[in-house]
């Protein structure tokens, strides 16, 4: 057992750290961007991808052919590492990079992938992603917006799309997306599923904010009305698309990170430099006994991490471990934003100038989505059940029947 | 980088998979449970021909050489399969504080009969139902004599000698090594709620003891010896969460209610997600203290803590929700459901409680730098 680096991994890590030395600010030494417009953060977040493609540090484990460098999966985890330290704007290009890209390489035709790749690459072009819907969260494969081929006289090949999404993260300063939607309403809700490439600037689309309860807006709703979409941007086979949209969800894994904000340090830090009945809070039995759990999570998660991560670098797969990171970081950080509020007692309630920059209170605030996005704790706990414990699925009402005579509620 | 056990160790935990399943099934088990026998004699004379009990005992004092990661793999097992002996008491603590603190002739004396079996030893801390302090303790050495009550001693029924930790005075402890079969020494089996594992309260009325390591400095290696031991008995712990959540997982499958299996159930299934998740925090914080261990790291105090809370932690939920999983029938005798649970709280008061393992924890953050590295500049 050690941790460290193979003699290759070192070399690798060394020139990724001295690209990063000569072209980043490390984070401990960064300003504070807050209230920063979206434009100048957009701005910032292509100026440093183009960077990192020029330099051939972007989309490390794509192919050679469109635009990446075809690296090991160990060198993209060292990357993530090294650039992590840095105060560098990789936010916008998340789901686009992570998600997208790598579904549009499994399943696009070749002349999408020579018009599409490289743009993402090297950051001119931003993408996201169109899966969830009213009436489809946890259940993403009950959506209803529809596909239609056009057959009227002197059409060419294409689709048209209409109905709505919901939950895009960017869509707003995004060019494309990945779009599933049904085709065939006639057959079982799984079946009748195709995804589509969508030009996010297309006529008939249309984006709305969404206001969380946070007062944030990161989210979009995105409307299609009479959308058309060439047949060559389909992406996999028609009725397929529940099989693509696996492939999309399958590339989260290796990019699942943990719920950011406040840890056990933070807590620890909070608790040496505030007062609870004039003693310092961390001489306080349970606040010690609340810190030390939630490091003992930050602690495994880490080392879980770092499990995966030596499976990684010696060839094998990675095992299901990292399945947990999400449902353990966002309960956390929900746990410590609150306890940490409730060390600044009344005054915990406060947003105006409040300890270490209102990071509980910003922590306590966006947990709940951390617990629900990219799937639910409910649906994390199921997927843990079912393919790492081997339990048996859910039994499921609508499996064997025609979508359009799904049960529907009231409230979509 | 890697964070995985060798293949070498890999194969010693298949070989020890298999011993113990023969040799530390259930039955055997409960022959200890129900029986008279402090613990399992033949169990422990294979452990002993295995090599087990010299496995981090140098060559030159007659053990196995072998290091800390393959006792780490050795504990976990024994903690998989319950196993009634006394090699916690004698290998993770006695012979550890003779490796740490012992003397040249001490080393000699005692490692090559500890490593061949034929010697058991324990450690005495415990006086009572409350913890043991520098201020309440009441066991002391005066001019090499001890005197007074131990209680509860593991495996001190049948151990040859223990290391006990006595008050020299008002302000200082040392650790003693003392021979329980001697003059001045009277012990006597008592019941506790895991039988499985034997314990004694163990009188001293003028035994003789020799000091082991410096003298006055009895906490601080008390402190450092359990240290290293909970390393140890968290690889236990993690063998018993995760037999435990295998336990619970084969019966939801085979039982069915209202014509399914139980397993389908999400009730039972979130049930089981939690018990994976705290088992594979506790497993990878043990991973680290593993490393800790065998590299004698300057971050062992924080690692052990880690490893000790997290596991005490995943073995508890872990043997409880199993129980729960049975329904009724994990609440029979026949049932092992209460030998896990038994052994979960056994191995989580052993070495102190979970509380005050926590607030070591906590001290040894603050004692490190991860809240200064961790802190945002507080504003102007």
């Amino acid at each position: 057992m050690d941790f460290s680096d193979t003699p290759q991994e070192a070399e690798f890590r060394n020139k990724a750290r001295a690209f990063l030395q000569a072209n980043a600010t490390p984070k401990r030494q960064a300003k504070l961007r807050k209230d920063e417009p979206e434009a100048e953060l957009i701005k910032r977040a292509k100026a440093w991808q183009k960077l990192k493609a020029d330099n051939s540090w972007a989309c490390l484990h794509w192919p050679e052919a469109y635009g990446g460098q075809g690296a090991t999966p160990m060198e993209l985890i060292i990357w993530g590492q090294e650039e992590a330290h840095y105060d560098v704007p990789i936010g916008p290009f998340a789901i686009g990079l992570g998600m997208c890209g790598p579904t549009v390489i499994a399943f696009a035709g070749e002349e999408c992938k020579q018009r599409y790749l490289p743009k993402m690459v090297t950051g001119e072009e931003i993408w996201c992603q169109l899966f969830s819907e009213p009436a489809g969260g946890s259940d993403v494969a009950n959506l209803r917006t529809r596909a239609v081929k056009d057959r009227s006289a002197g059409a060419g090949d294409e689709w048209v799309i209409n109905g709505q999404k919901v939950w895009t993260s960017g869509a707003q300063f995004c060019d494309y997306g990945i779009l599933l939607t049904r085709s065939d309403p006639s057959v079982p809700k799984h079946k009748g599923l195709t995804m589509f490439i969508v030009d996010m600037k297309a006529p008939g689309v249309e984006i709305k904010p969404i206001k969380q309860a946070s007062g944030h807006s990161g989210f979009n709703e995105v409307y299609f009305t009479d959308v058309r979409i060439a047949d060559d941007h389909r992406l996999g086979a028609v009725g397929d698309g529940w099989k693509v949209s696996i492939v999309t969800l399958m590339n989260e894994r290796l990019a699942v990170g943990s719920a950011g904000g406040p840890d056990a340090g933070e807590l620890l830090a909070l608790a040496q430099n505030i007062e609870v009945d004039d003693a310092p809070a961390i001489a306080n039995q349970a606040v010690r006994d609340r810190i030390a759990t939630w490091y003992c999570e930050q602690s495994g998660l880490k080392f879980t991490k770092l499990r995966v991560q030596s499976a990684l670098s010696r060839g094998g797969t990675p095992g299901p471990e990292n399945s947990i990171t999400k449902i353990v970081s966002a309960n956390k950080l929900q746990g410590i934003g609150s306890f940490g509020m409730d060390l600044m007692d009344a005054g915990g309630i406060l947003v105006d100038e409040p300890p270490m920059d209102g990071q509980f209170q910003a922590a306590w605030m966006t947990a709940p989505g951390y617990r629900i996005a990219g799937g639910t704790d409910e649906i994390l706990r199921n997927i843990i059940a079912e393919r790492v414990l081997q339990l048996p699925g859910d039994i499921r009402v609508d499996k064997a029947v025609p979508f359009s005579e799904v049960p529907q509620g009231g409230k979509s | 980088m890697n964070f995985e056990f060798s293949e070498d160790q890999n194969m010693l935990r298949e070989q020890a998979q298999n011993f113990l399943r023969a040799k530390s099934d259930s039955k055997a088990v409960r022959k200890i449970l129900e029986g008279d026998e402090p613990f399992d004699q033949a169990l422990w004379k294979g452990m002993v021909d295995l090599g087990w009990t010299g496995v981090t005992i140098p060559e030159e004092y007659g053990g196995i050489g072998l290091g800390h990661l393959e006792l780490c793999v050795i504990a976990e097992e024994l903690g998989r399969s319950l196993a009634p002996t006394p090699f916690a008491s004698s290998v993770y603590l006695a012979t550890e504080a003779l490796l740490q603190f012992g003397s040249e002739a001490q080393k000699q004396a005692w490692l090559p009969k500890l490593a061949a079996g034929e010697v058991i030893g324990t450690v005495a801390v415990g006086e009572g139902t409350q913890a043991t302090t520098q201020k309440n303790m009441k066991v002391s050495a005066t001019s090499g004599k001890l005197h007074g009550t131990k209680l509860p001693v593991a495996d001190g029924d049948v151990a040859d000698i223990a290391i006990v930790i006595a008050k020299d005075s008002d302000s200082a402890a040392s650790l003693y090594l003392v021979e329980l079969g001697g003059k001045g020494v009277a012990r006597k089996t008592v019941k506790t709620l895991d039988p499985t594992r034997s314990h004694a309260q163990v009188d001293f009325d003028g035994a003789s003891a020799e000091s082991l390591g410096a003298t006055g400095q009895g906490w601080s290696q008390l402190e450092k010896l359990f240290d290293r031991a909970a390393i140890l008995f968290a690889w236990e712990q993690v063998g018993g969460a995760e037999a435990s959540l295998q336990m619970a997982r084969d019966y939801a499958m085979d039982r069915y209610a209202f014509g399914r299996p139980i397993a389908s159930f999400q009730a039972i299934k979130h049930k089981l997600a939690d018990m994976y998740i705290a088992h594979t925090l506790a497993r990878s914080n043990c991973y680290y203290g593993a490393w800790a261990l065998s590299t004698d790291a300057p971050e062992l105090p924080l690692a052990a803590a880690t490893a000790r809370v997290s596991a005490t932690e995943a073995f508890h939920e872990c043997s409880k929700e199993n129980i729960q999983t049975h329904g009724g029938m994990g609440f029979t005798w026949e049932f092992d459901c209460h030998l896990y649970y038994r052994r979960s709280k056994l191995l989580s008061l052993n070495l102190g409680s979970l509380p005050r393992w926590k607030d070591r924890l906590v001290t040894r953050l603050e004692e490190s730098n991860l809240a200064q590295a961790n802190a945002m500049p507080e504003r102007a």
